[in-house]
């Protein structure tokens, strides 16, 4: 393996802007450690490289006339989320229904990278539509995890950690709507942040679900997560839910927590978001974190958060609410697949069977349930009701943040299970979001930063931190200062299986 | 509790425009009445008096200037479609009527 | 076909039945841009060169609402004396539809941007009727088909259809009468007097084109019958398609027949929408409103809510026009009219034409005999509305000039008017290009006039001998000669004084 794929993003700009390396000899090493570990990790539904060395060259070609780096990150090569719209490059949501569609505009968050001069190596895996915790419901094959390949690299954005842990991307974006950015962070041992909703645009983002959808940034640093934030956050005129108010100052708030320091800091473990059902590994890691944050200064408290238990049903009728009336659109008329076009079928019918033949089951299952919630006799008691937790669970969070600057829980209650173990079980599946969902029905800042291995199953473990809405800020300052004090992980990543070296 | 039978399940089918099969249909019934009976737990807690949440961020009007920008060509516009015919999509025969 | 429905005669309808109306009236805002993208919005064009990423419902894209349609929203509700939400929202209405690109149509639902008003509306014969007003709410266009093979373009036996999004994502505002009781036999005029009175309303307020004729105002005619003292209202049929004044009042008029002979035969009405035929005034049936149908609303995540500050509407509030009676009454007043010329001054849509054409100068019968009779005519020959002629009220107000300067005859005038119709230029290059002038100088004149009585000594005679109306031959000679383009009444003066000098 080259060492430049070793490096962290932001080493690698250093060294770009430096002229001490050339991004084109940074992404094309990413380029070829993809071509050595992707058939193994299948992190990658689609590979750029002519774009990604291409942009590449353009950073090249202005730092040597001078010019000065278009971002902190220019020239630093990043993997996409297959769920963000890219201009004359496919992109299918992990979906037989969009195979082969190239879109023909970009996503504000894709345009902001080209702009920012960041090389696109290409369009990483996920479950289909984003509905899925574990990558399995692609349309396109599971990805694995690079720490055991038997095991899932969390979903829905498997594809984009799986791609940084295993060295193809030193960043990645991820989408996050019930923990699709965090628990597969926590799973292959990497940090993924969801931003405040509304901080990042959504334009371009095929909606999952439109109230809870919120990309981020995946990264094998808080620092280097922070230096990708601020370069895709910010407002969009494009996106009526985006905030019109400064970017938080989440790289200086990272540079500021890598001193070590948490003094002054409150932190608030949530009672609710441990005890039963969670890996015993996993709470034990959970513990060596609480009491390394106290050790670095931080005050920590327990706080209640009553209303975090009726999260996940609340979710799971609302996400697949809205789910139901944004997949609509995937009826065979205007793009994507279209079946049984014989001239005997109807419109209707062709809708159908179209629709039949391009989902997978997760999406099927979670169009009915929605379509269910949301008809008249039942709105009330389902989507009208989730509705109303999600008022208290934000009512929760808002008390908690009264006596506390962050909260912290096990971002997941156990490590990477093994492929194909939950496929057939659902609700064991919904499980995997618990911790994460509450912070996406409240729209708050929440990070998933390693807290090192499970002591039973050497696998990663991730430790969730959560911030108010607009205040992303802090959990870089937590989290870097944590991370620090934490020490390294990823060395002992096993060498994966079926590479040449 | 839900019980939701094959009956409903067509009927949500029908709805959302999937022609699912007939073992879909029993796959269905059972989780999403598994499921169905898991989440109605939102209803112990939402009283009359909690106000609904549709938002994450509380925004009121948000308003674009009624300016023109360029949109895609037809070209552009066409690039997806499983077919085209002057300048149209074309697509199967339509059956019922607009609404 | 089916069989020619059995009408009842209007008057034992009268007599056994009490008409409910109900009209849902659509009109498309004349905004520069679509209701949700900066997409131009403008009547036709070259199919699918007027849509983008969102009004083409690709996957990713996202609404921004127009402010403009906002404001024209309130606007309209304010001239309807409605009461303005304080907080309202979007919703999704979900069904699938091939010429609506998501599959859900964005409109308000249960929360309208207008509601609880009233339009005072003046009938033919001068009686005032209150329409209460339901709402006005914001709902945005659908797109349009094309069915191609079958019979004459029909949706019933087509092989396939073409669609086009131009008209997609147009803004609409639907305006929503509350039952319309108690008119009687006059239910069908109330319908045709209440769409007139609201299309100058809407035009008055200059946000919409009002074409009937281009679907900018659409109207959906609801009736149903109830027995003479029956305490509930009749089942309803929409009568949908109706597309000019006219057809308003013959649609409903014959559902009424329809309806009250389905009912006397001991039938039952059915629930049903229905399309009018302009052919031969009747409607058929369509579509049956399943009980089943289930839209499936609920708020739209992807825009935010909408609270007009009372600041706003209230200065909104300054910019309505006058109310439509205030300005009839005006306008009988200020122009001397009678019931009957008022009446055909509105039903003619002349009423802005008029006002312009004073106000550039014609006295206000003038403009309005040119307007409401002679222009009228060739509106309607050309099947064009009366403000699309290519004449400007300017130049009908320079014509009448020329004709009250004795520069023009009327039958000249004609000519000019003609020539302007026909893209010759302004009045006085028509006049100047086709000679038209009034032959004024005398000497002129008194050639033709000595040479006409010369030509004819014995009807001379007769004008010396005292019978002065067998002028009238000579001054048919002179015109003859002079083409027309003399005086009459000047050309009588000088034979007189030339015979009985």
């Amino acid at each position: 393996m080259s060492e430049l794929t070793r490096f962290t993003a932001a080493e690698l700009a250093e060294k770009i802007h430096g002229r001490e390396v050339s991004s084109v000899e940074v992404t094309q090493a990413h380029l070829d450690r993809i071509g050595q570990v992707d058939d193994f990790v299948h992190a990658f539904l689609h590979v750029d490289a002519d774009g990604a060395l291409a942009a590449a060259k353009a950073v090249d070609d202005a730092i040597g006339e001078g010019a000065a780096p278009a971002s902190p990150l220019a020239g630093v090569p990043l993997a996409l989320k297959d769920v963000l719209t890219t201009k004359d490059s496919p992109t299918t949501c992990g979906s037989k229904t969009l195979e082969g569609w190239i879109p023909p505009y970009d996503a504000t968050v894709t345009r902001r990278l080209r702009e920012a001069g960041l090389p696109i190596l290409g369009k990483t895996n996920m479950d289909e539509f984003a509905m899925g915790s574990s990558t399995e419901n692609s349309a396109y094959g599971p990805t694995h995890n690079p720490w055991d390949h038997a095991r899932i690299p969390g979903g829905s954005g498997g594809g984009s950690s799986a791609s940084i842990t295993a060295f193809e991307a030193p960043l990645a974006i991820g989408t996050d709507t019930g923990g699709s950015i965090r628990q597969p962070g926590a799973v292959t041992g990497t940090v993924g942040v969801k931003p405040t909703y509304g901080g990042v645009s959504r334009y371009g983002l095929v909606a999952f679900s439109s109230s809870l959808d919120q990309a981020g940034p995946c990264a094998r640093t808080v620092l280097d997560a922070a230096l990708l934030h601020e370069v895709i956050a910010g407002h969009d005129p494009m996106d009526s839910t985006s905030i019109d108010a400064p970017v938080p100052p989440v790289v200086a708030a990272a540079r500021e927590g890598r001193r070590g320091d948490l003094k002054g800091v409150k932190v608030g473990v949530v009672t609710e978001l441990s005890g039963d059902g969670y890996q015993g590994g996993v709470l034990r890691s959970f513990e060596g974190a609480v009491a390394q944050l106290r050790e670095l200064g931080a005050e920590v408290v327990e706080v209640s958060c009553p209303h975090f238990v009726y999260a996940l049903p609340a979710y799971y009728l609302i996400a697949p609410s809205e789910a139901s009336s944004n997949l609509a659109r995937f009826d065979a008329m205007r793009y994507g697949l279209r079946v049984a076009d014989d001239g005997a079928h109807s419109a209707d019918e062709v809708m159908a069977l179209t629709r039949e033949a391009g989902f997978g089951p997760e999406v099927k299952r979670r169009i009915m349930l929605g379509t269910y919630a949301l008809s008249s006799g039942y709105y009330d008691a389902y989507y009208g009701s989730a509705q109303k937790v999600r008022t208290l669970i934000t009512r929760d969070f808002d008390a908690a943040f009264e006596k506390v600057d962050v909260l912290v829980s096990p971002t997941t209650p156990t490590t990477a299970f093994k492929i194909g173990e939950r496929v057939d079980d659902p609700m064991a599946m919904y499980l995997s979001d618990i911790c994460s969902i509450p912070s996406n029905l409240a729209g708050n800042a929440a990070m998933s930063v390693p807290s090192g291995l499970s002591d039973e199953d050497g696998l990663p473990v991730g430790l969730q931190i959560m911030a108010p809405a607009l205040a992303d800020d802090r959990l870089y300052r937590v989290g870097a200062a944590y991370e620090l004090a934490r020490g390294e992980i990823l060395d002992r990543l096993p060498e994966l299986k079926g590479v040449s070296a | 509790m839900p019980n939701i039978s094959r009956a409903e399940v067509a009927h949500l089918a029908k709805l959302a425009h999937l022609a699912v099969t007939d073992e879909e249909l029993d796959v269905f019934a059972g989780q999403l009445d598994q499921i169905l009976d898991s989440v109605a737990k939102v209803g112990e807690v939402a009283g009359e008096d909690i106000p609904p949440t549709s938002h994450a961020v509380p925004l009121t009007n948000v308003f674009r200037e009624d300016v023109t920008q360029p949109g895609l060509t037809q070209q552009q516009a066409l690039s997806g479609a499983p077919a085209a015919e002057e300048g149209r999509f074309r697509v199967p025969r339509i059956l019922g009527e607009e609404q | 076909m089916t069989a020619v429905a059995d009408l009842m005669d209007y008057a034992e309808v009268i007599e056994r039945f009490d008409p409910v109306l109900g009209l849902e009236v659509h009109t498309e805002l004349n905004t520069k841009t679509k209701m949700f993208c900066s997409t131009p919005n403008v009547f036709g064009g070259e199919p699918n060169t007027h849509v983008c990423p969102t009004c083409l419902g690709l996957p990713g894209a996202l609404p921004v609402l127009n402010g403009k349609a906002v404001e024209s929203a309130i606007r309209i509700g304010l001239a309807l004396n409605c009461e303005i939400a304080e907080w309202c929202r979007f919703a999704r209405k979900n069904y699938f539809y091939p010429d609506m690109p998501k599959n859900f149509q964005t409109s308000q639902y249960d929360e309208p941007i207008a509601f609880n008003g009233y339009l005072d509306v003046t009938l033919d014969d001068g009686e005032v009727v209150r329409v209460e007003i339901e709402r006005a709410h914001m709902e945005e266009d659908t797109g349009k088909s094309l069915h191609v093979g079958g019979a004459t373009g029909r949706i019933h036996g087509a092989d396939y259809s073409l669609l086009d999004y131009n008209r997609a994502g147009v803004p609409l505002i639907e305006i929503v009468t509350k039952p319309i009781v108690g008119t009687g036999d006059r239910a069908p005029m109330v319908a045709r007097a209440y769409v007139n009175t609201l299309r100058d309303l809407l035009r008055a307020l200059d946000v919409s084109d009002v074409r009937m004729d281009q679907g900018s105002l659409r109207c959906d005619a609801n009736v149903s019958l109830m027995e003479k003292g029956a305490a509930q209202f009749g089942t309803r049929t929409e009568t949908k398609n109706v597309n000019s004044l006219r057809s308003v009042e013959r649609a409903v008029r014959y559902e009424m027949t329809r309806q009250a002979a389905v009912l006397a035969g001991g039938g039952t009405v059915i629930q049903e929408t229905r399309h009018f035929q302009e052919a031969d005034g009747t409607t058929s049936s369509g579509r049956i409103k399943e009980t089943a149908e289930d839209y499936r609303y609920f708020p739209e995540p992807d825009l935010v809510p909408i609270a007009p500050s009372r600041e706003w509407v209230e200065q909104l509030r300054t910019t309505l026009p006058e109310k439509p009676a205030d300005r009839r009454k005006r306008i009988q007043t200020e122009w001397d009219l009678t019931a009957e010329e008022l009446r055909d001054l509105f039903n003619a849509g002349a009423v802005e034409l008029v006002e312009a054409t004073v106000e550039a100068g014609a006295k206000p019968d003038e403009a309005r005999g040119w307007w409401v009779n002679f222009l009228a005519q060739e509106a309607n020959s050309r099947e064009v509305e009366l403000a699309e002629l290519p004449i400007t009220p300017a130049q009908v107000a320079r014509v009448t000039v020329l004709v009250a300067s004795g520069e023009l005859t009327n039958k000249l005038a004609r000519e000019v008017v003609k020539g302007v119709l026909a893209g010759e230029g302004e009045p006085d290059e028509v006049v100047e290009k086709r000679g038209l002038k009034v032959v004024s100088d005398d000497s002129a004149l008194l050639a033709a006039v000595d040479e006409a009585l010369a030509a004819q000594p014995d009807i001379a005679d007769k004008i010396r001998g005292g019978k002065v109306q067998a002028a009238g031959a000579i001054v048919g000679a002179v015109m003859k000669a002079t083409k027309g383009q003399a005086d009459a009444k000047r050309v009588r003066e000088l034979i007189i004084e030339r015979v009985g000098a």
